[in-house]
């Protein structure tokens, strides 16, 4: 459906290097809507920097910019799950080589409506009320109303993400599958029984206020453990929140010239800074020693 | 002089005649486009599946579903939820502004309503979502009011510009010797309103009907936004529903082609053609039963 949307958000200028008699480099970009705002961030500063590259930075979803990455048509797909077999498989027969640049890190925060007593859920708990398990919130310590479930539609990569990685098996039905993280924060907002998933660059970037009528749950990985706020930096760069996931940035085969440039600017420190910026956190020392080598960047001395 | 005229109209003729063929072409091409594609969805799930089954879920996570009775069911039951609101409203609006609206009431009142038709569904679904929907919930006591009754009173608000525009055009073209007719039998405004000039405009009420039920039918933005969408078979308007126009533009986007999945949405399409299609034949067909002899 987000491919309904999927306008070309940005093709920017290339009137400086007109202007400079050097040729132009086109850049495409294209996939998550998770990804799009700080790709977006990216692109620009990126053309400040280096104004004879013109990129161009599209969404419609991870699944429709990993298509078209495997039919040539992009030189970015951006995802914000991983490659599933079907389409590794289909790349390889293509002759199509995809290698993941991780250029930030998400997390998921589920929220509920201010008025419920829930502070905190467990990850199998959670599981259990998206899979349809739990009926009633009296199961969970709250009143006896119904839980009211709240989620993306099934071309987004959240809706995909959480199946495989908390449910292990189907939405519950009655999941009302929303046309967008807005419309989810917009509902729940005036549903004091909901409960849904947003990615929380859309919950931090508000000027780090949180949107109305709106709680964060902190989530726990079992009964006992401790219960973390997705709110807080540290408790994701230090891997005790238990829902995060790479932002992947797929590319084909080695690259060089501008894109390559371009993805040492989008994991070095400057772009590490606007993806923070956005809401986003910050990619480990090792994630960026392998974006290195999947980059082709000959190791210093060190 | 009479030549150039000749050839004037020869040339009319045959581009209206080809107009009028050009339309029928590009309707035969869409059914048979969807029919074709369609039915290629067959070849992998049995014909009872599909028709009869009351699961919707191609994207499992294990076995995919293609049963698209709950589609079926929401689409009927939003459009006729939307009937139930706007064909009273809408007829009772349209004989107010033909017979009775004095004409300041009328200048007021029509370009507002014209006005209406012209509102992009987006914005529907919107006020929809953060209007109506909080609305409902309030006033009947639910948890939300992202629902099938939701999706019903905004598909009747805009089926409504269209029904009270056609009904209005058909009352005012009743002939005026009817209403003398009446009046001269001593009938007073409501009877001869309501016995004669009403069935006497009865075909092209349906009609105005129909179209309405046409642009319910096939709205899908508005429903998309504020009816919920889940796949659980709705028991009521207070269940959220999931209508045959809003899965379609939620899944074909991502929907591999060639796949079962990408067929099914084709078969879905062709289903939702049959319908629309069959609401327009039975609207000739009373619509030419109730049309009054000169």
């Amino acid at each position: 459906m987000r491919s309904f949307f999927s306008f070309v958000i940005l093709i920017l200028n290339c009137w400086a290097c007109h202007r400079g008699g050097h040729s132009v480099e086109n850049i495409h970009i294209k996939g998550s809507d998770t990804e799009v705002n700080v790709a977006l961030s990216l692109a620009e500063r990126f053309m400040e920097k280096a104004p004879q590259v013109s990129i161009a930075v599209t969404g419609g979803g991870s699944g429709t910019g990993i298509a078209a990455l495997l039919s040539h048509k992009t030189d970015i797909a951006n995802a914000s799950r991983p490659m599933k077999p079907a389409e590794l498989e289909l790349a390889e027969s293509r002759g199509i080589h995809p290698r993941p640049i991780v250029f930030g890190m998400d997390a998921l925060a589920v929220i509920v409506h201010e008025k419920n007593p829930l502070d905190s859920i467990t990850i199998p708990d959670l599981g259990r009320v998206f899979r349809g398990e739990i009926g009633s919130w009296a199961v969970l310590g709250g009143p006896d109303v119904p839980v009211s479930l709240y989620g993306r539609q099934s071309n987004s990569g959240t809706f995909l993400f959480l199946r495989e990685k908390i449910l292990h098996a189907d939405y519950a039905p009655a999941l009302k599958q929303m046309n967008g993280t807005a419309q989810i924060v917009e509902a729940i907002a005036h549903d004091p029984a909901g409960i849904g998933y947003v990615g929380i660059g859309y919950l931090s970037q508000a000027e780090k206020t949180l949107p109305e009528h709106i709680k964060v749950l902190r989530i726990s990985r079992d009964s006992g453990q401790t219960a973390y706020s997705p709110l807080v930096g540290t408790h994701i760069q230090e891997g005790n929140y238990p829902i995060i996931r790479p932002l992947y940035q797929y590319i084909n085969g080695s690259p060089n010239g501008q894109l390559h440039d371009y993805l040492m600017f989008t994991i070095g420190a400057e772009g590490q800074s606007i993806v923070k910026a956005n809401g986003y956190y910050p990619i480990s020392k090792e994630q960026y020693m392998e974006n290195l080598q999947l980059l082709d960047v000959k190791m210093a001395a060190n | 002089m009479r030549v150039s005229a000749h050839r004037a109209d020869r040339v009319a003729s045959v581009l209206f005649h080809f107009a009028g063929w050009m339309s029928v072409a590009i309707l035969a091409g869409i059914f048979i486009m969807l029919l074709l594609n369609g039915a290629l969805v067959f070849a992998q799930i049995t014909p009872l599946e599909f028709f009869w089954g009351f699961q919707w879920n191609p994207a499992a996570f294990e076995t995919p579903h293609f049963g698209i009775l709950p589609l079926v069911f929401s689409t009927l039951l939003v459009t006729f939820g939307a009937m139930l609101i706007a064909v009273p409203l809408g007829v009772a609006t349209a004989a107010y502004l033909a017979e009775v609206a004095p004409v300041g009431v009328y200048r007021l009142f029509k370009p507002f309503i014209e006005l209406f038709a012209g509102v992009p569904s987006v914005a529907v679904g919107f006020i929809g979502i953060t209007v109506l929907a909080p609305a409902i919930a309030r006033i009947f006591g639910l948890n939300n009011g992202l629902n099938a009754l939701n999706g019903s009173i905004l598909l009747a608000l805009m089926a409504l510009p269209t029904i009270i525009t056609v009904a209005e055009e058909a009352i005012r073209s009743v002939p005026d010797t009817f209403r003398e007719a009446s009046y001269a039998l001593g009938a007073n405004r409501r009877t001869t309103l309501w016995r004669v000039t009403l069935p006497a405009a009865m075909s092209g009420i349906l009609a105005s009907i129909m179209l309405g039920l046409g642009r319910a039918l096939g709205e899908t933005m508005t429903v998309l936004m504020a009816t919920g969408n889940a796949s659980a078979f709705p028991n009521g308007f207070f269940d959220p529903v999931r209508t045959m126009t809003a899965t379609i533009a939620i899944e074909l986007g991502e929907t591999a082609q060639g796949s079962t999945h990408y067929y099914a949405l084709f078969a879905v399409g062709a289903v939702l053609f049959g319908i629309s299609m069959l609401v327009n034949i039975l609207s000739e067909r009373i619509a030419r039963r109730y049309r009054y002899k000169r």
